[in-house]
Formats: C-alpha cells, sequence, structure tokens
C-alpha cells in the first residue's frame, strides 16, 4: 500500500521538514511507500488531494490558521511534527515581552506596518492524530510513525521520562556535573542524546502526561538554582504548555 | 513580449516562503521582485534577558539547515564580549563542524534542489526513477555530512556539544578515523559528479556586482578573518554596522543590505572569487574541470562553486581529523567570567557571511541582539539580476520566463526562515 502525503511547513526553522529528509538509509525505501505530492521544501507538485499531513511550525499568523484548517479537512491523519507544532516551542519566548516593544525593537519607526499574533500550538486550531515530538524530531521516531501509519497501528511513542533512557545509556546524571535538567519532567524518545554529551535536558520534548513538577522543582531548588533560573528552564520550550497549566 | 505579468506564489525547492513578482510593460521592466512571505519570529526579542549559556541554543533554531552555523556564530559573538580565545582544539573541531555542514548543505542544494532543474525533471522524486544512481551517490555524500555533525556535534540540526570556550564533550578518536576513511573514499563520488556536471548547461547570464566574504590569510576562510570585498577594502568584522547597512524599504518593506554599491552578494561564489587561491588543490583542479575562473560574474555558477567548495570541504576536513589524531585530544577546562558589553560573531554560513552581535549586562545576560543573515543580504542582489537577465528573456513564452527566473533565485539557495529571523515583508497584492 502507498499514501499520499504532504508536508506543510508554518512558523519553523524548516529543521524537522529537513529531517524527514536525513533518513537517508531509509528513503528510498519510505518513497517507495509515501508518495510525497506537497512538499514545497523538496518538490514542485503542489496537491491538495492527500491521505496524510505532515505539519512542521508553530501557528503565529491569521493566514496560517485558514492554511492550517484547510489541510485538516483534506487530510485523514494530521501529525504535528516537532516542538513548534506540538507545544509552540522556543518561539513562545517573544510572549514574554510587551507585544509592542517586540515589533518597535525589530522594526522600529515602521513598526506600525507590520502584526503578528501570540505563539500557539497546532492543536489550539485543528484535531491532532499523532504528534512528534521534539526540537528537531529525532528521525528514527519519523520512520516508527511512518511504519506505523502504513501498517495501520497506533505508532509506539515512549511516555515516561528522559531519564529512564539516560539511565538506559548508562550516563553519570547530569545533576552530579552541577548541571540544570529537564529530563525527570520530559518525555523520552531522544534517546537522551543532551544529557549523554553532559548537556542538561531543555525539555524540548514536552512534558510527560503526569509530570512530577513539585518534586523536580524542589531538586532543582536543592541543587541551588534560583526561582528565575528554574523558570527560565521551564519556559525555554515549555512556555505555551506552562501558560496553559499556569505553571510555572 | 510587450506585457509581462508574473506572479510565482511559494517558490518550491528552497528554503521558507518567496514569491516572485514581475511586471513588464512595453518591454519595459516596471517591477522584478523577490517578497518574502515567511512569518517572522523576533529572535533578537527572545534572546533578550536570556543567559549566555542559552544565546547559542536559541539562535540554533533560526534555520534547520545551516544550525552549525548559527552556533558558530553565536559562540564566537558571546566570546568576543567576554574577551575569551578559545583553544586550538575547539577552533579545529569547530572548523570540522563546519566542514560537515557545508557538505551537508551544499549536497542537499546541488542535487536535490537544482539538479533536477539541470536534469530536466521537476524533483529528486522522479530523479530517483530517471537517476538513480546521482540520487544514490547524493544521499552517501549529504549522509557523511550529516554524520560528521553528529559526531562532532551529537546531531546536525540544533547540535547539542557546541559551548562557549569548547565541547560540552569530544568525539570518540575511532569513530574521527573511520569519518577519515569515508571522507576519503567519498573522492569517487565526487569525481563523479564532476563528470556529470560537465555535462550540463548552466544558464549564460552574467552581472557584475560586489562581493563580500572574510578573507583568508593562510586557509580558504569559513571559521574567521576580517571581511573583505572585491571592491578592494577590507574591514573588521566588529565594525561591520559602519561598512554594511540594513533599511527597511517600504512597501515591500524588506531589510535589504547593502555596502558601498546598491546591492552586494555573498556565499559560495563570492568566497571564490575572493579566495579562490587558497582552496585545497583538488578543489582548484574541479574549478578548472568544469569551468569555473575568477572573477566570475553569473549567478548561475553559484551551484558549480558549492561542489567547487564542497571538495574543498571534503579534503580539509580530513586533514583536520590528522590535526586532531596527532595532537591528540584532551578534556579542557572551560574558564567563562561574563563581563559587561558588547560581542560581534562573524562566520561564513553555507549562503554566505553571517554576523551575530550581542550586547549582555554584567550578570550574563543578553540585554541586546542583532542578527545579519547572508539570504537578506543577497535579496537586493536577487532583484538586480531579475532585472539583469529579464530584457534577454522577453522574446520566450510566460513559462520559460517563470522558469528562469524561479532557476536564478534557487541559485543563490535562498534560506528565507533565515532571513526572516525578524523580519516580515508586507506582499503588495495591488
Amino acid at each position: 500500500m502507498t499514501v499520499r502525503a504532504g508536508v506543510f511547513a508554518f512558523t519553523s526553522c524548516e529543521g524537522c521538514s529537513l529531517i524527514t529528509l536525513e533518513v537517508e538509509d531509509r528513503l528510498l525505501e519510505i518513497l517507495g511507500r509515501v508518495e510525497f505530492v506537497n512538499f514545497r521544501e523538496a518538490i514542485d507538485d503542489k496537491s491538495d488531494d492527500y491521505d496524510i499531513a505532515f505539519i512542521d511550525g508553530a501557528i503565529t499568523r491569521e493566514h496560517e490558521v485558514g492554511e492550517l484548517m484547510k489541510i485538516r479537512e483534506r487530510a485523514a491523519i494530521l501529525v504535528a511534527m516537532g516542538a513548534c507544532a506540538v507545544q509552540g516551542g522556543l518561539y513562545f519566548l517573544k510572549e514574554y515581552h510587551e507585544p509592542g516593544e517586540t515589533l518597535a525593537y525589530v522594526y522600529g519607526d515602521k513598526a506600525g506596518q507590520f502584526d503578528t499574533m501570540p505563539v500557539r500550538p497546532v492543536s489550539q486550531y485543528v484535531k491532532v492524530d499523532h504528534s512528534l515530538y521534539g526540537c528537531p524530531i529525532d528521525k528514527r521516531e519519523f520512520v516508527e510513525v511512518v511504519t506505523a501509519l502504513l501498517s495501520g497501528r497506533r505508532p509506539n511513542i515512549p511516555d515516561y521520562p528522559v531519564c529512564n533512557e539516560c539511565r538506559m545509556s548508562e550516563n553519570i546524571c547530569v545533576f552530579e556535573r552541577g548541571l540544570a535538567c529537564m529530563g525527570p519532567v520530559t518525555r523520552a524518545g531522544c534517546g537522551a542524546i543532551c544529557p549523554s554529551r553532559h548537556v542538561g535536558c531543555f525539555g524540548c520534548r514536552g512534558m510527560v502526561d503526569k509530570p512530577a513538577l513539585d518534586q523536580h522543582r524542589a531538586v532543582l531548588t536543592e541543587r541551588g538554582l534560583t526561582e528565575e533560573e528554574i523558570t527560565a528552564r521551564y519556559r525555554m520550550f515549555n512556555g505555551h504548555w506552562g501558560s496553559a497549566h499556569e505553571k510555572p | 513580449m510587450k506585457n509581462l505579468d508574473i506572479k510565482v506564489e511559494h517558490v518550491t525547492r528552497v528554503e521558507g516562503h518567496g514569491n516572485i513578482v514581475v511586471k513588464v510593460r512595453d518591454g519595459r521592466v516596471e517591477d522584478a521582485r523577490l517578497d518574502i512571505v515567511e512569518s517572522p519570529r523576533f529572535f533578537e526579542v527572545m534572546l533578550q534577558g536570556r543567559s549566555w549559556q542559552e544565546a547559542s541554543w536559541i539562535t540554533s533554531r533560526i534555520c534547520g539547515i545551516c544550525a552549525v552555523t548559527h552556533s558558530t556564530a553565536s559562540l564566537k559573538a558571546t566570546e568576543d564580549a567576554f574577551g575569551i580565545v578559545p583553544s586550538a582544539q575547539t577552533v579545529l573541531l569547530r572548523k570540522l563542524l563546519l566542514d560537515g555542514e557545508y557538505i551537508q548543505s551544499h549536497v542537499l542544494h546541488v542535487y536535490f534542489l537544482v539538479a533536477p532543474d539541470l536534469l530536466g525533471v521537476g524533483s529528486v522524486v522522479p530523479l530517483a526513477g530517471t537517476h538513480i544512481e546521482v540520487v544514490r551517490m547524493a544521499l552517501r555524500l549529504k549522509k557523511l555530512g550529516n554524520d560528521l555533525c553528529a559526531l562532532v556535534g551529537g546531531r546536525h540540526v540544533h547540535p547539542v556539544a557546541m559551548k562557549v570556550n569548547g565541547f560540552t564533550s569530544l568525539p570518540e578518536p575511532a569513530g574521527l578515523a573511520s569519518a577519515r576513511e569515508r571522507l576519503v573514499a567519498a573522492r569517487a563520488d565526487l569525481d563523479a559528479t564532476v563528470e556529470l556536471f560537465k555535462t550540463l548547461r548552466i544558464p549564460a547570464f552574467t552581472r557584475e556586482t560586489e562581493y563580500l566574504s572574510l578573507k583568508g590569510v593562510d586557509e580558504y576562510p569559513l571559521y574567521d578573518g576580517d571581511m573583505m570585498s572585491s571592491d578592494g577594502y577590507v574591514f573588521k568584522p566588529r565594525g561591520y554596522l559602519e561598512s554594511i547597512k540594513e533599511t527597511v524599504v517600504p512597501p515591500s518593506s524588506a531589510k535589504h543590505v547593502a555596502a558601498r554599491r546598491d546591492s552586494y552578494m555573498v556565499g559560495a561564489l563570492a568566497r571564490f572569487n575572493n579566495n579562490h587561491g587558497l582552496l585545497h588543490k583538488r578543489a582548484k583542479a574541479v574549478a578548472d574541470a568544469v569551468g569555473l575562473s575568477a572573477p566570475c560574474h553569473n549567478p548561475f555558477m553559484i551551484n558549480v562553486a558549492q561542489l567547487v567548495e564542497t571538495v574543498h570541504c571534503v579534503e580539509h576536513a580530513a586533514e583536520t581529523i590528522d590535526m586532531l589524531l596527532g595532537s591528540g585530544m584532551s578534556v579542557e577546562v572551560s574558564d567563562v567570567r561574563p563581563i559587561a558589553g558588547r560581542g560581534v560573531g562573524v562566520v561564513e554560513a553555507p549562503r554566505g557571511t553571517l554576523y551575530h552581535d550581542y550586547t549582555y549586562g554584567a550578570d550574563g545576560m543578553i540585554t541586546g541582539a542583532n542578527c545579519i543573515i547572508p539570504t537578506g543580504q543577497n535579496l537586493a542582489n536577487i532583484e538586480a539580476d531579475m532585472q539583469g537577465i529579464l530584457p534577454g528573456l522577453l522574446g520566450g513564452t510566460e513559462a520559460d520566463v517563470a522558469q528562469t527566473l524561479k532557476m536564478l533565485v534557487r541559485a543563490y539557495d535562498p534560506c528565507i526562515s533565515c532571513a526572516t529571523h525578524s523580519i516580515e515583508v508586507v506582499f503588495d497584492r495591488g
């Protein structure tokens, strides 16, 4: 069976779109089963007839909402792809600044000619069937989702924290290195790539379904982080999630 | 053809959203624009109030294709602000990462985005049907670039191991040795690519312009150096604001960048024109074989220059690995003490010169930021080329004119997400 797919980029760096081409070992095999019919970054075709839509990016402008809704109507399955699409991602950082000041800083006296609206994840506007987490997405997980959809089963996406994968890799906990880490509350699936490189997790894959937030904050406080530092860490990739849950 | 109106919405096979708009009346070109309709993201604002440890993590996300270069420019800006000079080992590892990024970025562009035009097919998908060996070769080369980035930086899109004044962890020597073997083996694929390029017909069009790039001393410059212009002047990275100017130009409101002329070019061809004498001898031989010689004023030859640079980066990466393995790598203490002040980091990204400029408070928090992106610098030059090439095309059909213009825009390898890291351009539909 082959399926028709589209890759659509909204407000993003298009890194996640690029990852779909970075599965070099499997690309020809995937292209044999998935026919990309609308993927501006890679091909000329712009068909409106597709089964699966992969959405790369957050929604930050009015016209993007309309385009997203049209895509939702056409696609049987919609996959939010990457931190921007799934949880608003890094771009939500601009929401902590006054909108007027944001525009003025970039456009100076021409600020009045521009507009932007609050950064929102795709799920704010349409039903999302599956999510590919991370900034950027993990190429193995992309292959897993494509394979699962082709065989009509649910993709196998972890709902346990990065800590589990980190321990499996036999890493020394980065807390022992004196670093802050979002691993205890962040959804696994990245292979703990950052802690394995001695970098504290920034939480790019979003939270597990039931994060132990109080315990996590307590650990970070115990390790000497101030309230401001903890909040900054939480805001990096989970600002929208945090606002929606009024915490932090 | 006396009158012509062309509007190509969302040009395909480029990174980001851009529209081509052309208006010809009585044989006179009244308008020829590349409008950027990408959503703005306000990175300069997002950086404010964030700490020096996070700056490169945030700005890496400006671009998924040249994340390594953004991280590098960011780290250099912070180091410049704090008066830090990174170790020779750190610099070698960063240069190796840049080689990896150039290989993957240039291969993606030349094979996946441009070659379909030159081979007469719509995209890489039909290309897999008509030229499967070319596609396999491209995938091997691209994977080599990605794997090199992953080996040193943890991954290619948004590297994790790069930090201010060092690396969070070092690559395994065995991994570097095996990467070196693959780099040497890649020569065969590159030789085959050169043979393929000899058969391609590159459109003939020349328009002399100003070419800006880093200036090399003893090495083809990607990582550092002063800035130089083909017009014969140089300037220090820290003084870039005195030499290049960003302007918002209503109604299209593109922040165009210019130096001493109305427009200039950055990227592979500008680097080649300014520094060709410093290329690896294998890259020089390839340039000769495919007919690229400096100074070259044909923007379509940017793609040939990208192939020449790919050959250079493959050889440079192998030599860099030899140096790292020869001297032996060691875990270095990375001492960073924030001080208040401003720092500028300039790097050659695959698409051209990239500037990051940060101002820090004494607490190591960013209080001001400015990033100037290669594609933003090329926009005025692309439009000048469009105006230059159009009169010679008016004898053809509208479809032919549009196709040539799309190829011209694509030749520059525009990275529109990058260019709209902060800028929004209002599309004039009037």
